[in-house]
């Protein structure tokens, strides 16, 4: 089985924050991760690849810091890894992302599964993964929290709804985005993240040129939505702190609900 | 191939600037002239540096196209099992307040087999018109089928605005329909206007689990698209009004759609839904242990409320997955939700600030709950909260 996965590496966003003079993200002291969602979507396709035999190949988009992410890839248990880094690709809304992504999985070639994340801690979309499916015209199932069985051309996974969840067959290939609820993933091996650093390194770096795309499809260029301005959120809240022992501070509680005609 | 970059031979000196800043080398330099290679992306690098403009693109800056034929502001009638969501009601208001700004109208579209009987429903919530597309292989929602007949009313009637409900479906075909029909989208929306001056659609939106808001305009594709978060619009209240309703043809091949639903499964939930209480009481670490929920269930009980809780209390066994709360979770909007033991971390909060009033009771003092609460009571939550308990039982017995 050719299996790919598209991950992103992400700032923890419990710890960002925004700068209240500049209104920009203070990105100092944030630790850069492997987006959870995307852990999981790894973990599914090292176990996938360990029961069916086969390669796994995992993909990102970004920065050169962005090897980091991919080494730990690589030391989870992925066969090879590629980054796609280029000036160009900054600035990039999802369909920019997407065409960027879809072009590079179509010059790999062959591939009988793409797994991605469900939604990225930063940008919190989750339409990269459905984005790139329709890209190159494969079947998706978002949500997948179980994958049932695997056959020469169809899957069956199990995908969260609202109140419930549904179990799909799907042809292959296919695009599965995936969350928390599908594994545990597993901890890099020490052997294979120090592979993953050698000269004779299983990461290859791709640039626009390398994929062939033009500067104008990718990044800022090449998207279609544009970000007008970023804030801090406000909150109007009373914010009244209430004073006093256990007992009196319930009663002062009970008061105030009264007054506002909650009870 | 057609080249967007080239140089002009007579104005070139050969002083190859332009060989050395080429991210790509995708310039050469032979007999002492300039030529670009066939991989240039058309970066522009090249021309930048060019002292003798001997390098010339033609590739324009970016104009913003004629969208003038562009009309209308359309809702996803989002049903399943013959049911429309609430969220589809929420937006037709919604709609209406952005199409009475435009001066044009709200259209909703509505998938499935044998559901014309929704469409008196939509159109009495705000919509002038219905566009129906019945089939069998609709009747359960299937992202390539779904797909395929929304690009289809898309390319043919042209909207100017097309909104979704961030729902499970709504996630999963709206970017779907957006990179099938060539357009911008922008998920879970917690605001959206018209910008006065340029007649666009600023659409808001958390990002960073919550941390930072986004306004985002999508100046260079038509329609807009969003998906909006449901329980932040406003159903306008039902009236008598019809409208049109438009049958469109159908075809759709099983073979082309991918997918197959083989089972189908309501999970009963224990209780109210979370969407639907009124009171919610929550917990979170400093809760402790599966025992220290018993004061919480109690609170609940005497408030008629329903127990929620972070993802950590999830995790830790303590509530089921589907009494989350949070950017993983489920976002809730109740009168009251009572944060007990919960330090209040962005991603939490990202699920429950639409609440009405929210009261919470924490250890530490410097909690970033206490920012977002009505009512903060700094104190150990396994005395506060039932002598809350107890204090609301006796003033019932006054």
């Amino acid at each position: 089985m050719n299996i790919i996965v598209l991950i992103k590496q992400v700032p923890d966003t419990t710890d960002v924050k925004l700068d209240p003079k500049t209104g920009s993200l203070i990105r100092e002291g944030v630790e850069s991760i492997i987006n959870p969602d995307d852990r999981h979507a790894l973990e599914a396709a090292i176990s996938l690849k360990k029961a069916e035999g086969g390669k796994v190949t995992v993909i990102s988009m970004g920065p050169p810091q962005t090897i980091d992410a991919l080494s730990e890839a690589i030391g989870m248990g992925a066969n090879e890894a590629i980054l796609l880094s280029d000036n160009a690709f900054a600035g990039a809304d999802t369909w920019a992302t997407s065409s960027t992504l879809g072009k590079s999985i179509e010059k790999i070639g062959k591939y009988d599964l793409i797994f991605c994340g469900r939604q990225a801690i930063d940008g919190d979309t989750a339409q990269i993964g459905p984005q790139v499916a329709d890209y190159l015209h494969v079947p998706q199932v978002t949500y997948v929290f179980e994958i049932e069985k695997i056959q020469k051309k169809t899957i069956i996974v199990k995908k969260r709804l609202e109140g419930g969840y549904e179990r799909l067959q799907c042809t292959l290939p296919a695009l599965l985005t995936v969350i928390g609820e599908l594994n545990v993933p597993q901890y890099p091996a020490i052997g294979r993240l120090i592979d993953a650093c050698k000269e004779k390194s299983p990461i290859k770096i791709w640039n626009a040129a390398d994929i062939g795309v033009q500067a104008s499809d990718v990044g800022l260029e090449g998207s279609f939505t544009q970000v007008i301005k970023t804030f801090a959120p406000k909150f109007k809240r009373q914010g009244e702190m209430l004073e006093g022992d256990a007992k009196k501070v319930a009663g002062t509680l009970v008061e105030k609900l009264k007054e506002n005609k909650l009870i | 191939m057609q080249m967007a970059v080239w140089v002009e031979i007579d104005l070139c000196n050969g002083c190859k600037r332009c060989v050395k800043v080429c991210p790509y080398g995708a310039v050469e330099v032979s007999d002492g002239k300039a030529h670009i290679l066939e991989h240039c992306t058309s970066c522009g690098a090249c021309l930048e540096v060019c002292k003798e403009k001997a390098i010339q693109t033609d590739v324009e800056p970016r104009a913003i196209p004629d969208f003038n034929d562009r009309k209308g502001v359309w809702v996803f009638a989002e049903q399943r099992g013959g049911t429309l969501n609430r969220v589809s009601l929420e937006l037709l208001g919604k709609a209406r307040e952005l199409a009475g700004e435009l001066g044009q109208d709200v259209s909703a579209f509505l998938l499935g087999d044998q559901v014309s009987g929704l469409c008196d429903t939509i159109m009495a919530y705000g919509a002038d018109n219905v566009y129906l597309a019945e089939h069998k292989n609709l009747k359960e929602y299937r992202t390539i089928a779904y797909t395929d007949v929304v690009e289809k009313l898309v390319n043919e009637y042209k909207p100017n605005i097309l909104l979704m409900g961030a729902t499970h479906i709504g996630r999963d075909l709206a970017p779907r329909v957006s990179r099938r029909v060539g357009v911008g989208l922008t998920a879970d929306c917690t605001e959206l206007t018209i910008d006065p001056e340029e007649g666009i659609l600023l659409q808001t939106r958390p990002a960073f689990g919550g941390n930072v808001m986004a306004t985002i305009a999508n100046r260079y594709s038509r329609p807009q698209m969003a998906t909006v978060r449901p329980g932040v619009m406003e159903a306008l209240p039902k009236t008598g009004s019809k409208g049109n309703v438009i049958n469109c043809n159908v075809s759709l091949t099983e073979k082309d759609i991918g997918t197959k639903i083989l089972e189908s499964v309501r999970e009963k939930t224990k209780g109210v839904s979370l969407s639907d209480a009124k009171v919610i009481v929550a917990g979170g670490r400093g809760v402790g242990s599966k025992e220290g929920m018993k004061s919480l269930f109690s609170l609940a009980k005497i408030m008629g409320g329903e127990v929620a809780g972070t993802r950590i209390i999830v995790e830790e066994g303590w509530l089921p997955a589907d009494r989350q709360v949070g950017q993983t979770g489920q976002t809730v909007r109740p009168e009251i939700y009572i944060a007990c033991g919960i330090s209040g971390a962005i991603q939490h909060r990202a699920g429950m600030l639409g609440s009405r009033y929210i009261i919470a009771i924490n250890k530490d003092g410097r909690a970033p709950i206490f920012e977002v609460a009505d009512w903060g009571i700094v104190g150990d939550l396994h005395e506060a909260v039932p002598a809350f308990s107890k204090a609301l039982k006796d003033s019932k017995g006054k």
